[in-house]
């Protein structure tokens, strides 16, 4: 059986007739667009956290815990003690439990300790979002890194690529999990629930396009860092007084 | 030309067979794509709209003082003014959707309030703290200072 | 005290993401750019020494590459969602473009050029042939039965100029999943430009090494005498390579001892402890050294026959086991410290969950079984009888 240059071009073009209305298929319908007092566009979300001001208590962690069923053993924040030996060589780090239950009492023989509460550092050039191979992890409009529970596959490519260990495989769901910045609150005026609970003040929710926000003031008046700032992750949680012993 | 097309005419077989599974990849993939899918950014629109919908565990204490202003004022004059009612009452939304339903049980003192005022190194030097071993000779916390405004 | 910790470690880090079959995939995926290699060899730079091999090496391939992806659906949290990948792929992640690379690969390449040098003993099967096969073999044929020698020329020249664009889509193919470890700037142990092509030459000592011990192998099972003169052409090129391969690993290692940044003490003792048997031991000792000492000394001096035999499946065995380990010692290893560089922790294997070492055992058989239904079905060896008919 021969095939001649009209078979050719009758099979091709039923091919490209059947790829053509397949491919418009997408572009029929559309989402509906959310309907509601909250603007994307209005807000940048952060935070900004003080080390002088956290006593360890690891409130904070237990409220997380609560808020977002977070599973045991699984943190979406944490609190990290660091006592700093004289020498200033390796600080003796611990997060018992990620402090949920605080801390069992510091030893006395260093040159000085210190808690350091911990999250998603929410990127705006994220490096896990670089590599989510589906597009299941997202910096939203509004500058909150999100995981779509109903697309992870989890492959877990993002937690290898956190350089803060923030992410991890939710045991129940089989996919990624980490802190949302608690985005069902945020959404509707309250704070995150660690804010919340943070007796000291020492963390506290921010919006970058506030302009009556306290962050502006903060950046301005204090000396502050990220986390590991050399990963140019351009990450948005700002700590003020910082040691440079933290990693 | 026509000796040529005849000689090679069995390689358009298997371009025939890409292009088929090619065909049938686009149709399957416009069926399958998630609606909107790239409208903010390359994510489904839809997942922000589910994480919106988490239910909220705190109630947050501008709530909680919409009923208990009283002792959000008492509050509000000490000490603990910046100490939101749900770090000591627990997690309380619940309680504030429907309060006769939910009644929340009261925190156990002996281990709430050292957990944030054990006396130790790592804490910051002007937050205060004691050891409550010695501090208060075995009577409970809250025999001398009263939650809401601690000031003796 | 966590069990397994020393030190400190981020919460989130203790337990390991990346599993067996994340090693695993690495390893069959090379194989895969190691055998087309060398199948290339003869084709395009025409060695033809390694003639012999050439139908083998491109059936090792295939049924290497059908596996390629199972230990990575077996490692998803949601298998059944990983056409995702294709659907609506993420064009800044090296992940999803090797999705479409291994389908480049596979059909465009491998099954093409399978299909064209194949072509006349499907042709002849479909009419020989009785019952099932003979419906399985005329559908290999795709429907022509063009044998004319023109045709058998112009499939020649078309199969020479698909292996020609399959030497590159080989080193493509394999170097992306060093990439998809070398772009992760959060981990310093994976974290290197160096990453790809230290993949690509240890995939390309792994796939030769394979196709020469599934060669010597299938002669041995068919009571037919070895080509000599392959074999050694075959260990020459692998001493080339693996000469080469040694070098990038060796310049990785004093690269990073002179610059010792702030990774470097962290990474330095990981490997005298939790890696010493796999990295120091089976890695560069018995896998590296070892095999280099047999092959280089075959290059030196004239052994028997049968001595040549011997240390080449000695060496081409422990370089299969010494790559393997290499494969574990860049996953496992890349997990086993802190991105704190504080502390470290282990990895327990299970033994019969989904990424467990049973799984992982019985994915390692599967591409042989693979080859052998190919075997059976393409025989490799018909076209050098009929050559020497």
């Amino acid at each position: 059986m021969e095939i001649t240059r009209r078979d050719m071009l009758s099979v091709g073009g039923k091919l490209l007739m059947i790829a053509s209305v397949g491919a418009t298929f997408e572009q029929i319908t559309g989402a509906e667009p959310p309907s509601d007092a909250y603007r994307m566009a209005d807000h940048w979300w952060g935070m900004i956290i003080d080390i002088d001001k956290c006593i360890g208590c690891g409130n904070c962690v237990r409220a997380c815990s609560n808020e977002n069923q977070v599973p045991k053993d699984y943190f979406r924040t944490w609190v990290e003690r660091y006592e700093v030996p004289e020498g200033y060589v390796n600080p003796r780090v611990s997060s018992p439990q990620g402090a949920i239950n605080g801390f069992p009492p510091s030893k006395q023989t260093s040159l000085k300790s210190f808690f350091v509460p911990k999250l998603c550092n929410q990127c705006a050039d994220s490096p896990c979002v670089q590599v989510c191979p589906v597009g299941a992890t997202f910096v939203s409009p509004d500058g909150v890194v999100l995981v779509d529970k109903e697309y992870c596959l989890g492959c877990r490519y993002c937690v290898q690529a956190c350089p803060y260990g923030c992410r991890y495989l939710h045991p129940a769901t089989e996919t990624v999990d980490k802190c949302t910045l608690c985005y069902h609150r945020i959404t509707q005026g309250l704070t995150t629930a660690c804010c919340e609970n943070c007796p000291t003040g020492a963390r506290q929710l921010v919006d970058f396009k506030d302009p009556k926000d306290p962050v502006h003031e903060f950046l301005r008046n204090n000396k502050v860092t990220v986390l590991k700032p050399n990963m140019a992750t351009q990450a948005k949680v700002y700590y003020k007084n910082l040691d440079g012993s933290v990693r | 030309m026509e000796k040529f097309l005849r000689d090679s005419g069995h390689l358009i077989r298997p371009a025939i067979v890409l292009l088929a599974a090619l065909g049938l990849f686009m149709v399957i993939r416009g069926a399958v794509v998630p609606k909107g899918f790239g409208q903010y950014g390359h994510f489904r629109p839809g997942a922000l709209a589910d994480i919106r919908q988490h239910p909220i565990v705190y109630a947050g204490q501008a709530t909680c003082v919409l009923c208990h202003d009283e002792e959000g004022k008492v509050r509000a004059s000490g000490k603990h003014a910046h100490v939101a009612c749900e770090i000591c009452h627990g997690p309380l939304a619940k309680h504030a959707d429907d309060p006769a339903a939910n009644i929340p049980k009261l925190p156990v003192v002996a281990t709430l309030c050292a957990r944030c005022h054990e006396k130790d190194t790592a804490k910051p030097k002007t937050f205060p703290q004691v050891v409550t071993a010695e501090h208060s000779g075995g009577m409970a916390c809250n025999d001398c200072h009263k939650p809401h405004n601690p000031r003796l | 005290m966590i069990p397994g910790v020393d030190g400190f470690m981020y919460p989130n880090e203790v337990e390991l993401q990346w599993s067996v079959l994340i090693v695993l995939y690495p390893f069959v995926t090379g194989l895969v750019a190691g055998a087309f290699i060398l199948a290339s060899l003869e084709r395009v730079f025409k060695v033809e020494a390694v003639r012999p091999t050439y139908r083998l090496a491109l059936l090792t391939a295939l049924a290497f590459l059908l596996v390629a992806p199972l230990p990575l659906q077996l490692h998803l949290g949601h298998p059944e969602r990983s056409f995702e990948m294709y659907t609506t792929p993420h064009s800044s992640s090296a992940m999803a473009m090797f999705g479409f690379v291994y389908l480049w690969y596979l059909t465009v390449v491998l099954l093409l050029e399978i299909w064209l040098e194949y072509r006349s003993d499907i042709v002849r099967l479909a009419q020989s042939s009785k019952g099932f096969l003979r419906l399985v073999y005329r559908a290999l044929t795709l429907g022509s039965m063009n044998l004319s020698p023109e045709a058998r020329m112009i499939d020649d020249k078309v199969g020479y100029a698909v292996t020609v664009i399959g030497i590159p889509s080989a080193f493509l193919l394999h170097g992306y999943v060093g990439f998809i470890f070398g772009s992760i700037k959060a981990n310093p142990w994976w974290s290197t430009p160096l990453m790809p092509i230290v993949f690509l030459f240890s995939a390309m000592v792994s796939g030769i090494a394979a196709v020469l011990l599934l060669y010597m192998a299938s002669m041995k099972l068919k009571k037919t005498p070895i080509d000599m003169r392959c074999v050694d052409t075959i260990a020459k090129y692998l001493f080339y390579t693996f000469v080469i391969d040694f070098t990038l690993e060796i310049l990785d290692l004093i690269h990073r001892t002179y610059e010792s940044d702030e990774s470097f003490r962290s990474l330095d003792f990981m490997v005298h402890t939790r890696l010493w048997y796999s990295h120091v031991v089976l890695q560069i000792g018995l896998g590296t050294l070892i095999p280099l000492a047999l092959l280089a000394a075959n290059q030196l001096w004239k052994f028997s026959e049968l001595k040549r035999r011997v240390m080449y499946v000695t060496a081409c065995s422990l370089t299969m086991i010494g790559i393997f380990a290499m494969r574990w010692n860049v996953v496992i290893g890349g997990q086993l410290f802190s991105k704190s560089f504080l502390g470290y922790t282990t990895y327990k294997v299970d033994l019969v969950t989904r990424e467990g070492l049973l799984a992982a055992i019985a994915l390692m058989l599967l591409p042989f079984v693979i080859f052998f239904v190919l075997v059976k079905l393409l025989p490799p060896w018909q076209e050098s009888e009929a050559h020497k008919a």
